[in-house]
């Protein structure tokens, strides 16, 4: 697919990296030339200079032969225009991101009018990913596929628990709930394991398993299973407010503190069921004083990084038992950070571009391949596809034991008609299915390509 | 330096060689010239190395422009130490010294012989070394970025430290892609070419090999008279191939595979080049005059060296080193200009030459009204301060590099100053013929083996670009990571 990306920040060098492994024609344009250098050195893609809202500049990136364009610039008109220019000169899909909440608020609208193909509000998306988490504790990470309807959840293995040295063979029988582990991150590396697998503690698991016996699962391995029903953020910035209201909805107490008194005055305007306190996050008594010892989620949205990881480490040693999430907007080495024990990091640009991809792969899809939908699991490390199975797949009606499918993929889950079936080696998979496949090789485009 | 990489790249770009050493074999075989055999030995022996060079992959295959540029340079070194070795077994040219020599100067489209009398070789090897220049026209990475299923993202600066010119612009997003429609472009133009001298009743062999050495703007020819045995009409197919050889490939994409044709005709610098080729020609027409019994020959043959000159081919249908010296000169200078970027032709590049013009005009400007702020412009495209800065240097380096070369030259004590000036400028540039000892009725069999590794060493900076060559005497580069 021929795609143009506008825009080479954090957003768009995450689109760029991953269309272009993937294999798709991709030119990038910015108006900053070193920001071009820098990624037609790092990616096999082709570099423009110049506005991206030009027609020239649009042209000379190969507007007329375009598949898709987004438009990730930092401002929200800049993206617009862009895309209604390209929409105008290639007739292609086009996708913006605006975050600008006058603007979201109208987003139906404008959709329409420019014809958008999607628009990703960064903040929203952000909010929408830490309101899931605070839902659902201990869990550090959820995943929906299906539209919702099925949940891949990643748990690490506490320690003493029943599943360390626990072969996945013997893991339905031990804790007594149908569970699939579909993939295990061990030090670094992700492993899709097979019957044999023994676990041990401190893997991190993503599985699938019955909403309804969630909780029992969670309890059986040693995980405290509770609903958490208040939450206190530091930082009232937007992705604060979209998250205020997503918890406010879920009747979830929420506190902010804000340093600022006029945006103070603002969320409490705009949010009247939350407690809005102006004071300096790295004041530790007004912290305790406001609760920080006894609450049980602590989110950190400050716009520093450092702040951020600070207060979270903070509230980890005063409050263990809380679940904490941590924003980071630029530093993200995941391998010092996993070690400190921030609880779940977020990376709104990283959620953005994963929203993004995924409509990326989905519309490819309808050009030829048979993925409904990708999801990144494991930070990167893994994939987990939807495919829609057609008569002519080669993989119906053969039992999954005897299906000859290679090492590193599982069949995660099997969804026939409304209803989600659990796979064993006795399942076949048929026509009109949607076949979950979690994989750690990328870039599978039919169902034929899970087979060795 | 991570030497896995450059082994496996060197690997690859040795399989491609071995392939292609088939060529000769078979034109060999044909004539029934026990010399083809030298071929097809250094065919299996360069295909068996390769292999043993690529059976392993490397571990990671990430590399940063440090890798890319080492394995570029060694690569050309590689292919040219490979490819000189079947003159050497098969006697056509004994000393191991010359053999590299004709072969570089094969590779990097020079055309500069050490050979006293080109028609007592093989069949085989007169192929080979017409060859060389058509492989090494659009460059062996190129080739191999064209065929060679290769990943990854940094193909983009193997592709880059190859191609000649101030900046490099990929014609569509995939390198392979870029590469494969350059090589379908080349490809296609020397096919056009064979079949218009075969038309105009030139034998095949000398029409393949005519070609070859048009299309990569080399200039070594079959016969000891260059191009000077051939008819006129022959001579003026060969004239507007090595013209077209020496444009721009980009203005062949807009024409023939663009959305936008016009863009191919807006090229500044293919502008220039031909303006360049129109004045020069005039000029060396009238000059030349009373050498010639006609004014249509004095403008033919005038045409054909100015073609020959600026595209850095270096084939000529008389020699021009009796004619006067103001022609002389101005040929001289052509030398220097060279043809554009992204063409098969060597030398400074008009494009250059324009950013340069346009620097000594800004920086003039900039005495009269010292506040005053420009920018370079080149195709309406504002130019980057670092493009205009690059181009500036470049110009420094070229000059400290062909000084440097020339003194070693005067070392010898054998020639005079022009010799080895002219010796300096037609292999720098990757031309071929000089003047007086070096000009195009003599050859470079004279100079000493020091002069000799010299020449070698700028014909490979020449096509190269300087850089990666340079590079190679750095010693950081080759520290472990």
């Amino acid at each position: 697919m021929r795609v143009i990306v506008i825009g080479g920040g954090k957003v768009g060098q995450t689109i760029i990296r991953h269309l272009s492994t993937e294999g798709h024609d991709v030119a990038v344009i910015d108006t900053d030339s070193s920001v071009i250098t820098d990624i037609t050195d790092n990616y096999d893609v082709m570099g423009v200079v110049g506005n991206g809202a030009s027609y020239s500049v649009q042209k000379e990136a190969g507007i007329e032969d375009a598949n898709l364009v987004i438009a990730v610039t930092d401002s929200d008109e800049l993206n617009l225009l862009c895309c209604l220019f390209a929409r105008k000169a290639g007739g292609c899909n086009t996708i913006a991101r605006v975050r600008n909440p006058l603007y979201s608020s109208e987003i139906r609208y404008i959709k329409e009018e420019l014809g958008l193909s999607m628009t990703i509000n960064p903040e929203y998306a952000a909010a929408l990913e830490i309101a899931r988490l605070i839902r659902v504790p201990s869990a550090i990470k959820i995943e929906t596929f299906a539209r919702g309807r099925v949940e891949m959840l990643q748990v690490v293995i506490p320690q003493n628990s029943v599943l360390d040295g626990c072969s996945l063979m013997n893991i339905s029988s031990k804790v007594g709930v149908n569970v699939l582990v579909c993939a295990v991150e061990r030090g670094g590396d992700v492993i899709i394991p097979n019957g044999q697998f023994v676990l041990r503690q401190g893997d991190t698991i993503s599985i699938v398993a019955d909403p309804s016996r969630q909780r029992h699962f969670f309890t059986k391995i040693g995980i405290n299973y509770h609903r958490i029903s208040n939450t206190l953020i530091i930082g009232g910035g937007t992705i604060a407010y979209y998250l205020a209201k997503e918890l406010i909805a879920a009747h979830i107490d929420v506190k902010i503190i804000e340093r600022d008194e006029h945006r103070c005055e603002e969320l409490a305007e705009l949010l009247p069921e939350a407690v809005v306190i102006n004071a300096d996050a790295t004041d530790q008594d007004m912290l305790m004083e406001e609760g920080l010892d006894s609450c049980e989620s602590f989110v950190t949205l400050t716009g520093i990084d450092e702040e951020n990881i600070f207060l979270s480490l903070f509230a980890q040693q005063k409050n263990p038992n809380a679940k904490i999430i941590t924003k980071t907007n630029k530093i993200a080495i995941d391998s010092i950070i996993g070690r400190l024990n921030l609880g779940s990091m977020i990376h709104p640009k990283d959620i953005t571009a994963e929203y993004i991809l995924r409509y990326v792969r989905a519309m490819q899809n309808t050009i030829g391949s048979n993925v409904e939908t990708l999801y990144n699991i494991v930070e990167h490390k893994a994939e987990a596809l939807e495919f829609n199975i057609q008569a002519d797949a080669p993989v119906i009606g053969i039992p999954l034991s005897e299906l000859k499918t290679r090492d590193d993929v599982l069949i995660a889950c099997i969804f026939r008609s409304g209803k989600i079936i659990q796979p064993n080696g006795q399942s076949r998979i048929q026509e009109g299915d949607k076949v979950i496949v979690v994989t750690t090789k990328k870039g599978f485009g039919d169902i034929k390509d899970i087979l060795a | 330096m991570h030497y896995q990489i450059v082994r496996y790249i060197l690997g690859m770009v040795m399989k491609v060689e071995a392939v292609l050493l088939l060529l000769p074999f078979l034109a060999g075989l044909v004539y029934r010239e026990p010399q083809a055999f030298s071929f097809l030995i250094m065919a299996i022996v360069s295909a068996v190395a390769a292999f043993a060079m690529t059976f392993k992959k490397p571990a990671k295959f990430v590399f940063y422009p440090r890798e890319a540029i080492v394995s570029v340079s060694l690569s050309w070194i590689l292919i040219s130490i490979v490819g000189a070795l079947p003159f050497v077994i098969n006697g056509d040219i004994p000393s191991f010294t010359n053999a590299l020599f004709e072969t570089i100067s094969g590779f990097t489209t020079t055309g500069a012989s050490i050979l006293e009398d080109v028609e007592a070789l093989s069949h085989a090897s007169l192929f080979w070394r017409s060859f060389t220049h058509w492989i090494g026209g659009m460059g062996v990475i190129v080739f191999m970025l064209a065929i060679v299923p290769m990943t990854g993202g940094y193909n983009a600066q193997l592709m880059r430290a190859e191609s000649p010119g101030p900046t490099f612009g990929k014609l569509v997003p995939k390198v392979k892609e870029s590469a494969k429609i350059l090589y379908l472009i080349y490809f296609g133009m020397t096919l056009v070419q064979i079949v218009l001298l075969l038309i105009a009743k030139m034998p095949l062999f000398d029409a393949l090999c005519m070609t070859f050495g048009s299309a990569g703007t080399g200039g070594f020819g079959v016969r000891n008279t260059s191009a000077a045995d051939y008819t006129m009409l022959q001579q003026a197919i060969l004239t507007i191939f090595m013209i077209l050889f020496g444009v721009n490939f980009n203005a062949y994409y807009y024409l023939y595979l663009g959305k936008d044709k016009k863009q191919a005709f807006e090229m500044e610098e293919v502008r220039w080049y031909l303006i360049i080729i129109a004045i020069s020609t005039m000029l060396i027409a009238v000059n030349v005059r009373s050498y010639f019994s006609s004014a249509f020959e004095a403008f033919h043959h005038a045409f054909f060296q100015v073609g020959s000159i600026i595209t850095t081919t270096g084939y000529s249908t008389v020699d021009f080193d009796v004619w006067p010296t103001l022609s002389k000169g101005i040929l001289v200078l052509l030398m220097f200009i060279g043809a554009c970027a992204g063409s098969t032709g060597g030398g400074l590049k008009v494009s250059r030459v324009i950013i340069l013009w346009k620097s000594v005009r800004q920086q003039v400007s900039q005495y009269l009204h010292p506040k005053s702020v420009s920018v370079i412009k080149v195709d309406s495209h504002t130019q980057e301060k670092s493009v205009v800065t690059g181009v500036l240097v470049y110009f420094a380096l070229y000059a400290f590099l062909f000084v440097g070369s020339m003194f070693v030259l005067m070392l010898d004590g054998r020639q005079d100053l022009l010799t080895d000036f002219t010796a300096v400028t037609a292999t720098f540039n990757n031309i071929g013929p000089g003047l007086a000892g070096v000009g195009p009725a003599k050859n470079f069999n004279a100079l000493s083996v020091l002069s000799k590794y010299t020449l070698m060493f700028d014909m490979l900076a020449g096509r190269l670009e300087l850089y990666p060559m340079l590079m190679l005497f750095v010693p950081s580069v080759w520290k472990k990571h």
